[in-house]
């Protein structure tokens, strides 16, 4: 028999909130997490404002000397395992750690620490560039980081794949489980993209929204007005298990992820297949994976990045999934309120779909102001739905064309 | 500020220690917790602070608090000339 995966720990850094806790609350009340960017001086941008993470202390997590050694992708990502792990009950020095593991993902990795150390090089020479730029920099060091600070032996490594990166990580890792190479995979994402060169080239790629008159209202997924979307930042880290280990243990279980669907669009580099067709195949995938119908799935939390390509195609996609269940089905773009955490995305929406599940409560998609004839779903605009969700889907597709969706469900 | 209380200064930043254990016997490594990284950082700390280049095969015979205070007083002096 398959073994099978639940959900036993969740930890988040996000625009909205930096525990579990506060994030929850924060989508429920439909809290905007948008504000004009203080990271750097953005007034030369297109851009100005971002979803920044507010208030993040990582202090009671690390030590200054170990700050200075991460670069902030890699402290969210750090700061969110911890809570995770804590979250999961889990005593480290009773379990077997040749059979835990940790695979984080970050689309871009650390280009916060890439500028600066690159700035010191242009003024200052490369004899000055930092001992610590390479390890401060590469997008596997949070895998590495954490698999050191908590002795966890077993799979590590990290996922890229632009923003579907969380997801290939927690799909990977779900499956690890399965085929019994590990029983505990601590996995995610985590990105920290907002700096002169994240915000430019996401500006000259044309992908972000440009309503500095009004960022609250920037990120509005499906909305018709929608202009592109607001780049955010964060961390979102799960503790996967295989089911027996947890109820032994008496742990309490979060939701079982039972489905993983992995394609490719094959067709174009930032623009989604026409119909979604990759998509299509990623959700399909998903539903024979997980063994459920599709008639059992009450919430999608969909990828919705305020784009006007990515919500027309992924609403086309859902309906070719779904007929007429996908009128019966609730969907909503949690971006709207964390806005876009690229790589991270996948992770912190895992969260959103796991608790969503729990609580039989659906996130809402909030600045949901127009109706826009060729997104006609019922998307929960602007306020949280209560009804009961056996089966949620957390849909992520990356620029390359990755498409990778994650079911989560009530555990039977 | 003489040499020694700026090289002290240094150390406690770059190492994260409290200022009472950089005597001057100190070991980097052995005593004041840092790897190896730690002391290539430390190195080009001096080099910055004190405007000087610290060849690699003088670097790593500055592993105390008391060797980097003799070698950077002999460059300083030879600097001056």
């Amino acid at each position: 028999m398959q073994r099978r995966v639940v959900i036993t720990g969740m930890g988040v850094v996000t625009p909205i909130g930096n525990s579990v806790k506060e994030f929850w609350e924060a989508l429920l009340a439909g809290k905007n997490g948008v504000n004009p960017i203080t990271l750097f001086d953005a007034s030369g941008h297109t851009t100005r404002f971002a979803a920044e993470v507010k208030d993040f202390d990582p202090s009671p997590v690390l030590s200054p000397l170990e700050i200075r050694k991460m670069d902030r992708f890699c402290q969210f990502a750090v700061y969110a395992a911890d809570e995770a792990i804590r979250d999961s009950g889990l005593d480290l020095e009773r379990i077997n750690l040749d059979r835990a593991g940790a695979i984080i993902g970050s689309g871009i990795g650390g280009i916060i620490s890439f500028e600066k150390q690159h700035e010191i090089l242009l003024t200052r020479g490369p004899r000055r560039v930092s001992p610590y730029f390479i390890t401060l920099m590469i997008t596997d060091i949070a895998a590495g980081h954490i698999s050191i600070r908590y002795g966890l032996k077993g799979p590590n490594y990290a996922t890229v794949s632009a923003c579907a990166t969380a997801s290939h990580a927690i799909g990977d890792a779900a499956r690890l489980i399965r085929y019994g190479d590990a029983d505990v995979m601590v996995t995610g994402g985590s990105e920290a993209a907002i700096c002169p060169m994240g915000v430019a080239g996401f500006n000259s790629l044309k992908a972000l929204s440009t309503r500095n008159d009004d960022p609250a209202h920037a990120s509005r997924p499906f909305d018709k007005n929608r202009d592109g979307f607001v780049l955010g930042e964060g961390g979102g880290i799960v503790v996967l298990e295989e089911y027996e280990h947890a109820r032994k243990r008496g742990a309490r279980i979060h939701a079982e992820l039972n489905g993983i669907g992995f394609t490719a669009d094959a067709h174009h580099i930032t623009a989604p297949a026409p119909g979604g067709k990759g998509a299509v195949h990623a959700m399909n995938l998903l539903i024979k994976n997980a063994g459920i119908d599709p008639e059992d799935v009450d919430y999608i939390n969909a990828h919705g990045t305020s784009t006007p390509y990515n919500d027309k195609t992924e609403t086309e996609a859902v309906k070719t999934v779904f007929g007429d269940h996908a009128y019966e089905l609730n969907v909503s773009s949690t971006k709207s309120m964390t806005g876009h955490l690229l790589g991270a995305a996948g992770g912190i929406e895992l969260v959103a779909s796991v608790l969503a599940v729990k609580h039989n409560i659906v996130p809402p998609t909030i600045n949901y102001q127009e109706p826009d004839p060729d997104c006609d779903l019922n998307y929960t605009p602007n306020e949280p739905q209560e009804r009961p969700v056996r089966v949620a889907i957390s849909n992520t597709f990356g620029f390359g064309g990755h498409n990778a969706s994650i079911a989560v469900s009530k555990i039977q | 500020m003489s040499l020694e209380e700026k090289i002290k200064d240094i150390i406690v930043e770059r190492l994260g220690v409290a200022p009472e254990k950089v005597v001057p016997d100190a070991h980097f490594i052995e005593d004041l917790g840092a790897d190896s990284l730690d002391t290539v950082e430390l190195v080009m700390a001096f080099e910055e602070e004190f405007d000087v280049e610290i060849p690699d095969e003088d670097a790593q015979n500055i592993t105390t608090v008391k060797s980097a205070v003799e070698y950077l007083g002999k460059k300083m002096q030879n600097s001056d000339n």
